[in-house]
């Protein structure tokens, strides 16, 4: 009943191509925008700014970046940690050996070296998909992590590759509250997922989505293999990137390589499978459930008053993870996103049954 | 019932393919020549190697022996997306839709070949990208009035029925404008009406645009019906080519479908 678009008539393409053609969408996230750019720096709390939002922008910003590679051009990857590793020592070195590097474009050049690294793994999928592409990204998450730890050169000498947040400062301005880290994490995020959208809603993203439904079609409408799905590894890559160094010095402030070991890569795959696979709101659904289901279930058993342990409480956490992974491979392939998209149809007719 | 005047100068030729898959072999020493503008069918029985002629001529399979020739040109060993460039599409025999995308989109996406904007500049929604998009989606339209599917042009295509699919994958096809469009069975499994929808499409394509058209099909009162001209095949060979009116009277060709030989 509320969420309709009777009345509004599309009367020219470029307004049914909008980026959001149904009018309570467009209104829904700029007040969405508006409230997390202006009233969350005011009102949120130190330890809800550093403990969950920017880890939530941040990890979204990384599920995006696998969503791009994985549920868009269906190539699957388990080296998203890998590509954000790559991000966060590149952009450190980029700031510690370049006298007056700007923080921002430490991060676009962190991020184009993830990308590069990403074509270098990403050129096995013209040969093998699926199963067999997961292994050799897998080689990527091994061998970065071990050349990350190994040679001290990338962390400047420190021991066990340890690295650690440089001045983060933007046009002039030190960022060193939450809300300031924040609202460049919420800025940077905001940017690339816009961008992210209008990829995916243009003949790069249906090349994409092409080669993941139909290669042999796509080949014969006349899409080249090989540019398609490198250009695929080398944004998803960049997102990861960017998305690393912002983990690494704006969420951390100090890691070391373990940081983005295999459990990380899979934490990003398990978001956009609950997420929402191959979609961009998806992303963001995912990161916040498992961001938050941890937090939550924290809370619960403090309610309990200690009458469970901890032990159980991150047992059952895992527990919570597994049984909605094989919910949402099994019954909703399409994740937390398919969910809203279903209910805003049912809302669509409320109070109507059809 | 189609004048032979209307066809022009040879513009693909195959000479002397033979292709094999592991012991089968699917073609043998096969010659043929595609005409511009004309509408040439290729019958023959069950895995006579119709569909494996289809795939040599647009690239997705290489023949061991044998060359291809596109407007006088040699071409040696092409990718299907080099014969997309040349002006080939196609449509398959098992549906290829992108299943996962909308009616639109699919169509879209046979248009990706007259879209120039990089990757920066469709990220930015900016300049060229937003223009092409614009400009595409118009000629989109004027192809999903031309095939009666406005009303399925949001669906996602995996809940149209079989019928519509294949009239989506043929939108998808002629999307590319192309100069040669090759059909695989593009009426299979459909009923009398469809059928006829299918058919007056298929010869639309062909007056309109001019498209040459190679065309196989199963079912002969189509075949007859619309053809210029028609090749058989049979066991990989080339049993019959001529109007249809020649290739009905061929003995051998009587016989491949009476199943005396062999
Ligand atoms: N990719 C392949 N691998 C192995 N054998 C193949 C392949 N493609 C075709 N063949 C074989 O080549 C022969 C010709 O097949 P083709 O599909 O060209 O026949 P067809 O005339 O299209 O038949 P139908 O009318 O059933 O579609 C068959 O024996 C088939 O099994
Ligand atoms: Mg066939």
């Amino acid at each position: 009943m509320f969420y309709r678009e009777a009345g509004q008539f599309k009367t020219s393409y470029a307004a049914d191509s909008a980026i959001l053609p149904i009018r309570q969408d467009r209104i829904f996230i700029i007040a969405l925008l508006l409230f997390a750019f202006v009233a969350v720096p005011g009102l949120a709390s130190d330890y809800l700014l550093s403990g969950i939002l920017i880890p939530f922008l941040v990890l979204s910003l990384a599920a995006l970046g696998l969503n791009l590679l994985t549920g868009y051009a269906g190539q699957l990857s388990l080296g998203s940690a890998a590509f954000m590793a790559v991000g966060a020592y590149a952009t450190y070195n980029f700031m510690l050996r370049v006298p007056g590097m700007p923080l921002l474009l430490a991060l676009v050049l962190g991020g184009l070296s993830a990308a590069l690294v990403g074509v270098l793994f990403g050129l096995p999928s013209l040969r093998i998909k699926g199963f067999y592409l997961a292994v050799a990204t897998l080689a990527a998450q091994f061998l970065v992590e071990w050349v990350f730890t190994k040679f001290p050169w990338f962390s400047n000498d420190s021991s066990s590759g340890v690295i650690s947040s440089p001045v983060l400062s933007v046009f002039g301005i030190t960022l060193d509250t939450p809300a300031e880290k924040y609202l460049l994490t919420l800025a940077i995020v905001a940017l690339m997922a816009l961008a992210a959208k209008n990829m995916v809603r243009s003949s790069l993203g249906r090349a994409w989505m092409a080669i993941r439904d139909m290669d042999v079609a796509a080949e014969v409408i006349g899409i080249r293999m090989l540019r398609t799905k490198l250009l695929a590894f080398a944004i998803s890559s960049f997102y990861c990137g960017v998305a690393g160094a912002l983990y690494a010095f704006v969420f951390l402030g100090t890691v070391d390589a373990q940081a983005f070991d295999l459990n990380r890569s899979f934490q990003i795959l398990f978001m956009i499978i609950i997420g929402g696979v191959g979609s961009i709101l998806g992303a963001f659904l995912g990161a916040a459930f498992i961001v938050l289901l941890p937090v939550l279930l924290n809370l619960a058993g403090q309610l309990l008053h200690g009458a469970v342990s901890s032990q159980f409480m991150s047992n059952l956490e895992m527990m919570i993870f597994g049984a909605l992974i094989i919910f949402f491979l099994a019954v909703e392939p399409l994740g937390l996103a398919r969910l809203w998209q279903i209910s805003k149809e049912k809302l669509r007719l409320w109070p109507f049954p059809h | 019932m189609n004048p032979q005047h209307k066809t022009g100068d040879v513009i693909l030729a195959a000479e002397n393919i033979s292709l094999s898959f592991g012991g089968v072999k699917a073609l043998t020493d096969i010659s043929l020549d595609v005409r511009e503008h004309e509408l040439l069918s290729i019958i023959g029985p069950n895995g006579a190697g119709k569909s494996s002629m289809l795939n040599v001529i647009n690239g997705v399979y290489h023949p061991q022996q044998g060359q291809v020739t596109w407007r006088g040109k040699p071409r040696g060993a092409i990718h299907p997306h080099e014969a997309a460039r040349m002006g080939i599409a196609r449509t398959f025999q098992n549906i290829a839709l992108f299943k996962g995308m909308s009616v639109l989109d699919n169509i879209m996406t046979g248009r990706n070949l007259k879209m120039h904007a990089n990757f920066l500049q469709q990220a930015l929604w900016w300049g060229r990208a937003q223009r092409e998009e614009m400009a595409q989606r118009e000629k989109v339209e004027q192809i999903i009035d031309f095939l009666e599917i406005q009303a399925i042009r949001k669906t996602p295509v995996g809940r149209l029925p079989y019928g519509l699919q294949k009239r989506v994958e043929l939108a998808r096809a002629i999307a590319a404008e192309p100069t040669l469009l090759l059909l695989d069975e593009p009426m299979a499994g459909m009923n009398v009406e469809e059928k006829q929808d299918m058919c007056r499409f298929i010869l639309d394509i062909n007056d309109a645009f001019g498209t040459t058209i190679v065309l196989i099909e199963h079912d002969m009162g189509v075949v007859m019906d619309i053809s210029d001209r028609v090749i058989v095949l049979d066991y990989g060979k080339k049993i019959g080519d001529g109007t249809p009116h020649d290739v009905r009277n061929n003995p051998d060709v009587i016989a491949a479908y009476l199943g005396t030989r062999h």
